[in-house]
């Protein structure tokens, strides 16, 4: 493949700081390369390097071939055509004269529109989807159709690279989607897209590669499944992550949090799943540095996977087999090893009864998730609902929220069951 | 191909009114000369027929009003398109044609001349003219630094040229003596005792300078953007705002060095014209220029109908700082 963008050991040094240090990296033609990283970790300054709107100190970079210092910056808009972050905007022209500057590279100072720019112009605000603002002022359309607008600019600019800064942060999440939609079409026409994203899910799901950025250097560069993986996360971002696979796109997943672990990661908590239900606070507690088990669940079951990715302690019976009593043995167990124990917002089934039977006979402190109401939940008939409204009586009852969850547990662990306090208990 | 009809429209329609506020201000004076006669010594003149109105008329409107009204209407041409441009250019709704200090420079050039003891023939325009451009430029290279000329040091420098340049033409005002009188009239801006010779030349300096604004208003208007998108449009940024402000303080320093300081006529009529035709500095630029010279003709006349005659700066001033604040206040001005 032919390099599109060449980077060499380019530093850029903006008042004393090193914004970009010694950066090198080859983008090929027709890929879509995210720039990913920490906010001030040098994306946005990258991009101006590439545009020739900025000048490195060191190094060189080098467009479709041609070094971008010696090109003017005609020449330089001819091949690469920038949509920025900001599109604030106090003039009032209209959206179309807003677009037609996108074709300023391709007229001449006394040249007048031709019908290909006409053309150009109507195209690039069709597929931009912006043709019905075209007489409105730029200054009186939404935050995400100006954002549209500025992409539209960059389309009738007709280059072979397109730069994009944040190109989604004011949109909804259907324009979201269908921008980076359009701009996978681009890719596939041919174009090359550097596009600096901070939804790193997003990122992942449409870029061909990424380039993780960190205090002005790329940490990682190549597929976003061998970019984003929670060591180089934890290292850029500081934040605890983990990486999953979306269950729909297939793409690369990020779930981060607060670097939060408590001080003694040794506490171990049990939760009760099932069809997927306490996944989410799997990871969360995982992230927490909580030491988890899980069970009782068939062995299929998409909470088993979950505490398999995440190293967790399993109890499991055979797809559609009940739970024996070995099973019940093991899983009343480890609820009573548990500094506490979670129930997800399980079915409950005739099935896992005699796991929440284990929970009521252990004084392990419990939180119980409250997430859909329990008729909708219980095909276990009066046992079932007998079942919820004892746990509900004797837990903290908690949202269907990971980091409820995780603030519960720490608050059952802090605070002993009361007839441990009591004297006068028995 | 809109765009092109509309400005056509536009400066057909301006062309006409200030054709009209010429032949009115040309009737209005100590001496009673109706439109007719005005058209007809005109057109004879022009044309080298002749007219029938007596002697005495003619060299009234050839040789004393009309003069006026052209040095008025280039003057106003000058300082309307200077300040579309400083405008756009800044980005900023305050910018005038002295915001980089050339009316200081111009009227410290001036003042130093009319206070010289030695009194050499047509030495005030010719050191008012140099006193602007020496502003401008001393004020653009304070503000640059290693190639790059940040706006907003333009600004500040222009400011802080502006209040030392004051601080000279008032300590050249205290010890004026004779002069006094002569120096404020100056500073004041005026059209009086104007000649053909003084607004051809001054139309020598701003019609080519004119051409020359207009044929970059693509790229001012894509300069509105930021200098980063104008850039990546393609744009020379700094090769770009060097040309605007040295042709746009070629234009303010040949109206102030004929005319004086005149306020307003850049700061007002840019505005107006901005609400009237929008941003595209294709329409805007012809639209002010035009609007800036019938306003200064009609504001003139204002200025010389009364019993005494006033300095035009004041009644400029007088109009157009209501005016302004009316706009303001309906919330109709805002940054270009």
């Amino acid at each position: 493949m032919t390099p599109a963008i060449e980077i060499d050991a380019v530093s850029v040094t903006l008042g004393d700081t090193a914004v970009l240090d010694s950066v090198s990296t080859t983008i090929d033609e027709g890929r879509l390369v995210g720039l990913v990283g920490p906010n001030g970790a040098g994306k946005t300054t990258l991009l101006r390097v590439i545009n020739g709107v900025l000048d490195p100190d060191q190094g060189s970079v080098r467009v479709t071939g041609q070094d971008v210092s010696a090109l003017d910056s005609r020449a330089t808009s001819q091949l690469v055509a920038t949509v920025p972050q900001s599109t604030a905007s106090t003039f009032e022209f209209p959206v179309r004269r807003i677009v037609e500057m996108g074709r300023t590279p391709h007229i001449g100072r006394f040249g007048t529109r031709t019908s290909a720019d006409r053309d150009a112009v109507d195209e690039a605000m069709d597929r931009a989807a912006v043709s019905h603002l075209a007489d409105r002022p730029v200054t009186e359309v939404s935050g995400g159709e100006r954002q549209r607008v500025f992409l539209a600019r960059a389309l009738a600019q007709e280059t072979p690279i397109l730069l994009l800064d944040e190109p989604t942060s004011d949109l909804d999440v259907n324009h979201q989607v269908r921008t980076l939609d359009l701009v996978t079409d681009l890719v596939d026409e041919g174009r090359t897209v550097v596009a600096a994203i901070h939804d790193l899910d997003l990122a992942a799901r449409y870029c061909d590669e990424l380039r993780l950025l960190h205090d002005g250097r790329i940490r990682a560069a190549g597929t976003p499944e061998s970019v984003l993986t929670a060591a180089t996360l934890e290292a850029a971002f500081g934040a605890r992550a983990t990486v999953t696979t979306h269950p729909v796109t297939g793409a690369a997943s990020v779930t981060a949090f607060a670097d939060d672990a408590p001080e003694s990661t040794t506490a171990t908590v049990h939760v009760v799943g099932g069809g997927g239900a306490a996944t989410p606070h799997l990871h969360r507690l995982d992230a927490a540095g909580v030491e988890c088990s899980v069970g009782v669940v068939s062995t299929d079951d998409a909470d088993a996977e979950t505490a398999r990715a995440i190293g967790a302690d399993l109890v499991t019976v055979p797809p559609f087999a009940p739970v024996d009593d070995e099973a019940r043995a093991t899983v009343s167990e480890r609820i009573r090893r548990a500094d506490a124990v979670v129930v997800a917002d399980v079915t409950v089934a005739p099935g896992n009864c005699p796991t929440l039977d284990a929970v009521l006979g252990a004084d392990t402190p419990l939180v119980v998730v409250d997430g859909r109401p329990v008729d909708a939940r219980n095909v276990a008939g009066s046992r079932g609902r007998r079942l919820v409204s004892r746990l509900r009586a004797r837990g903290i009852v908690v949202d269907d929220d990971a980091d409820a969850v995780v603030a519960a547990v720490r608050r059952a662990i802090d605070t002993p069951p009361i007839h441990d306090r009591s004297p006068y208990s028995p | 191909m809109r765009t092109s009809v509309r400005t056509g429209a536009w400066v057909g329609g301006l062309l006409g009114a200030l054709v009209a506020v010429t032949l009115a201000s040309a009737t209005i004076g100590p001496v009673e000369i109706g439109a007719r006669s005005v058209a007809e010594i005109a057109l004879a003149a022009a044309l080298g027929g002749t007219a029938t109105a007596p002697e005495s008329h003619r060299t009234i409107i050839m040789s004393i009003r009309l003069p006026r009204i052209a040095l008025g209407a280039v003057v106003g041409f000058a300082l309307a398109s200077a300040g579309t441009v400083m405008q756009g250019f800044f980005r900023n709704p305050m910018a005038d044609p002295s915001i980089v200090g050339i009316s200081a420079g111009a009227a410290t050039g001036a003042v130093a001349a009319i206070v010289a003891p030695v009194a050499v023939p047509v030495a005030l325009p010719v050191a008012a003219f140099v006193g602007a451009l020496v502003a401008a430029f001393g004020v653009y290279a304070l503000a640059s630094e290693g190639g790059r000329t940040p706006v907003q040091t333009l600004l500040l420098a222009g400011i802080a040229v502006q209040t030392f340049l004051g601080a000279a033409v008032s300590f050249m005002l205290v010890s004026a003596g004779r002069d006094l009188r002569e120096a404020i009239y100056w500073l004041m801006g005026h059209l009086h005792h104007s000649t053909w010779t003084e607004a051809t030349v001054a139309a020598a300096v701003v019609l080519p300078g004119f051409l020359g604004l207009l044929a970059y208003a693509r790229d001012l208007n894509v300069l509105l953007l930021g200098e980063e998108d104008a850039h990546s449009l393609g744009i020379e940024v700094e090769r770009t705002k060097r040309l605007l402000l040295t042709v746009s303080s070629l234009l303010t320093a040949a109206a102030v060095a004929v005319a004086g300081v005149i306020g307003f006529v850049g700061l007002v009529v840019p505005h107006v014209m901005r609400l009237l035709v929008g941003p595209d500095h294709r329409i805007l630029l012809p639209t002010s220029a035009l609007a800036g010279a019938a306003f200064l003709v009609a504001t003139d006349t204002v200025a010389r109908a009364g019993a005494a005659e006033l300095p035009v700066g004041i009644v400029t001033a007088a109009v157009g700082a209501p005016f302004f604040l009316y706009l303001l206040r309906k919330r109709e001005v805002h940054a270009p």
